[in-house]
């Protein structure tokens, strides 16, 4: 079984020090607009959201490529972009109900998260714990249950 | 360009004009960024003497080389003006993602000069810098000021603004940027509101590259494994944010009480502290741009008349407004410190100044009928009443926007002015760590904690143990610790790291970034010009050796209780040996030989 990136928004204290590693790997710059993750802080509400590909068991991004340039990497489980087969259409940036899948014009490429070849460096410089890289058990279904709570009780406050 | 962006925009308000210029890399070198790039900016470009709140003063926004990098909390900016409280040069330093965002714009920050004819706000979207019209603004807090300019911008962009005490020039009138964090201290608010100036917002999508990214890398990672690892930065300020402090100092017997009046040592000490915080109050952690900290707070009151949401009250406001009232409702306090953010109040010089007023009330020095309340200890009311007041200076709040000591001298006592410099101190008190006397009493911004926090050896024993009482050794160490600080300032980090982090680990996070291969000692010594500079441009302003100094009371008035019962600051014993450590001469005025070995011409 592959491991997930797990999402623990609760845990979040909106730092962003994943998006600045995220780019500084994938693109030598510190550069948010071209990290692959992005925490969106909601500040008066005190609420922070990374937001990252999941991943989907069924993509999206993957069933819209019409060149079949989106395929699953049997090492890490990523969805993984063929940059010689892409034809930079961007529907997959569309379908992606995350806007987890983005166009970088600087590299004119598709880029998404790859879970850093089975090493995410975004987890290993988290300093609250929020993003975690573990095989999907139980624990992480309690986990993200309790989160479901306290998202759902966050959410009707502001809602 | 590495690290720095090397571009700065010069916006003149009076004229409408908009440069982009290019920074000098000796200046860079010398001067690194934010605070100390800003300062040198400064001093070539301002008369000394000018009034703060004339348009002949500037004011600059100034990001360092680390800011918006992956740099150990680096996500600092400073606003470098003549400040309003007391006229010295003052650099006052932010966190949030304003300082990277400037960056990302592809500056290292703004110069503004002149004075605008209607409120006007700055929109910099890349490299598009507008001025426009602010006047549906004026008048909104900064919660409504920030909303309403990312809804007429970007929903991204990263705004700092000032609340109505700005607009009122109010002397300690902060500026605030994404609602919770604050260029807090010397009224660098007042500026901004001097000129009609309520807002800058700013959207940057450009990237920021270092020099060598395997050795900045590698640099990033030992400095954040040290900050995990280390007790007060891995575990104490993620836990218990800085209100870790209350029950700490008043352990040490060093937590002011009434207006420094007292022993201080406050009962309801437990009541204020972050323990207290976390249990009852606290939502989450909150950590600035790239921070492996989070020592910020968002703390709710969930009921009652104090009801609200924020980030804070930090451990200087806390006791500002808290043990120095003799005040232990936290409730409370957090209000007032929801509305200090939400109207752009600095809450220590606004603490400090409310318990000035209530001691000399008490003595009958300030008659009831000029004060709309009756001014008393331990009256959370008071407090939150007199916050709202002070930022629309009404009534009693038009004294209290004077700040402690103008108020305190139109009473004919200005003895009873907390300050050094005209500027509120912060909340150790000094006869009870000697090495932190000192630097109040030699600070370049007057009262103020952040320019060499002597607490951290003399209290918490870090990075070495020191006794708080001995007078010995003090000017060496706070000679450092200034220096060191200045350099942090100015490369963008937040002074926080350095429970953890010494100079080896801030220097060698600059040279990675910026290929400027600076020895450690050659950066310290950056610090040292910084500090030189400032104290120029204080000179050149009229301040002399006789504004060294710190009331009379902390003098002359011995400690009543405590772990340092019967002591006074012994100011006359270091204030000779520093000034002799610094190569400056009997009167505080640096050598021609000093100012020479750092390069800097008068």
């Amino acid at each position: 079984m592959h491991k997930e990136l797990i999402v623990q928004p609760e845990k979040c204290t909106g730092c962003r020090t994943c998006e600045l590693i995220c780019s500084f790997v994938h693109v030598q710059e510190f550069d948010p607009t071209r990290s692959r993750i992005n925490v969106f802080n909601f500040e008066k509400v005190g609420f922070s959201v990374p937001i990252v590909c999941q991943q989907c068991s069924v993509a999206a991004c993957m069933e819209v490529c019409p060149v079949g340039a989106i395929s699953r990497s049997d090492i890490t489980g990523a969805l993984e972009v063929n940059h010689d087969k892409c034809l930079r259409c961007k529907m997959c940036t569309i379908a992606c109900p995350f806007g987890a899948t983005i166009y970088d014009p600087i590299k004119d490429i598709i880029a998404k998260c790859d879970l850093g070849k089975g090493d995410p460096m975004c987890v290993k410089l988290c300093p609250s714990g929020a993003l975690t890289y573990q095989e999907p058990t139980q624990a992480n279904v309690n986990k993200r249950k309790a989160y479901a709570a306290k998202f759902k009780a966050v959410y009707e406050e502001v809602g | 360009m590495y690290g720095w962006t090397g571009k700065i925009a010069r916006i003149n308000l009076s004229d409408g004009s908009i440069k982009t210029e290019s920074l000098k890399m000796s200046d860079m070198k010398d001067y690194i960024g934010a605070r100390g790039l800003g300062t040198k900016l400064f001093f070539d470009e301002v008369d000394p003497g000018i009034d703060p709140l004339s348009s002949d003063n500037k004011i600059i926004f100034l990001a360092g080389p680390l800011t918006g990098t992956i740099a150990s909390s680096g996500g600092r900016y400073n606003v470098v003006t003549k400040g309003v409280l007391n006229g010295t040069i003052a650099a006052s330093n932010s966190g949030g993602s304003f300082g990277p965002e400037i960056k990302y714009a592809g500056y290292d920050g703004f110069i503004i000069e002149g004075k605008a004819k209607e409120p006007a706000y700055l929109w910099v979207n890349n490299d598009q810098v507008e001025i426009r019209d602010a006047s549906e603004l004026w008048g909104k807090n900064t919660v409504e000021t920030t909303d309403l300019v990312k809804a007429a911008t970007d929903d991204e962009a990263k705004v700092a603004c000032i609340g109505p005490a700005g607009e009122n020039l109010v002397k300690f009138a902060c500026v605030m940027n994404e609602y919770n964090r604050a260029a807090g201290r010397s009224g660098a608010g007042a500026v901004m509101g001097s000129k009609n100036l309520k807002a800058i917002a700013v959207r940057g999508t450009k990237g920021i590259r270092v020099a060598d990214n395997k050795r900045f890398l590698k640099a990033i990672m030992d400095a954040r494994a040290k900050l995990k690892a280390h007790p007060v930065t891995g575990e104490g300020l993620k836990a218990y944010g800085t209100n870790i402090l209350v029950n700490i100092l008043n352990e040490h017997g060093g937590l002011p009480v009434k207006n420094f009046s007292e022993a201080a040592i406050f009962s309801g000490a437990e009541k204020i502290s972050g323990e207290y915080q976390a249990e009852k109050y606290l939502v989450r952690n909150k950590g600035c741009f790239g921070c492996s900290i989070g020592c910020g707070r968002v703390t709710r009151i969930k009921q009652g008349k104090y009801q609200g949401l924020g980030e804070g009250p930090e451990y200087e406001a806390t006791w500002a407004m808290g043990a120095n009232l003799d005040l232990d409702n936290f409730e409370a306090i957090s209000k007032a410190n929801f509305l200090c953010n939400e109207l752009g109040l600095d809450p220590i010089t606004m603490g400090g100044t409310l318990s000035c007023a209530v001691e000399m009330s008490v003595k009958g020095l300030i008659p009831r009928e000029d004060t709309d309340m009756e001014l008393q200890w331990s009256d959370p009311d008071l407090l939150v009443e007199m916050v709202k007041k002070t930022a629309y200076r009404d009534g009693f709040g038009n004294c209290l926007a004077e700040g402690s000591y103008r108020l305190a001298e139109s009473y004919g006592h200005p003895e009873f002015s907390m300050t050094s410099k005209k500027q509120e101190l912060p909340a150790y008190d000094p006869r009870g760590q000697q090495g932190i006397g000192l630097n109040y009493a030699t600070s370049n911004r007057g009262g103020c904690h952040v320019r060499g926090y002597m607490t951290s050896p003399e209290v918490l024993g870090i990075p070495v143990v020191v006794d708080p009482d001995a007078t010995e050794g003090k000017p060496e160490l706070l000679k450092l610790f200034q220096d060191l600080t200045a350099l942090i300032d100015s490369a963008g980090l937040c002074l926080f790291i350095t429970f953890a982090l010494g100079l080896p680990e801030i220097a060698e996070q600059l040279r990675a970034a910026t290929g400027v291969e600076l020895s450690d000692e050659e950066f310290l010594q950056a610090g040292e010009r910084i500090w030189n500079l400032e104290r120029l441009f204080n000179l050149k302003a009229g301040f002399s050796k006789k504004d060294d100094v710190v009331p009379r009371r902390l003098l002359e008035e011995p400690m009543l209780a405590g772990p340092h019962k019967g002591r006074v600051l012994e100011l006359d014993k270091m204030l000779p040996v520093y000034y002799e450590l610094r190569g400056w001469d009997e009167n505080g005025i640096p050598t021609g030989e000093k100012l020479a070995l750092l390069g800097i011409s008068r």
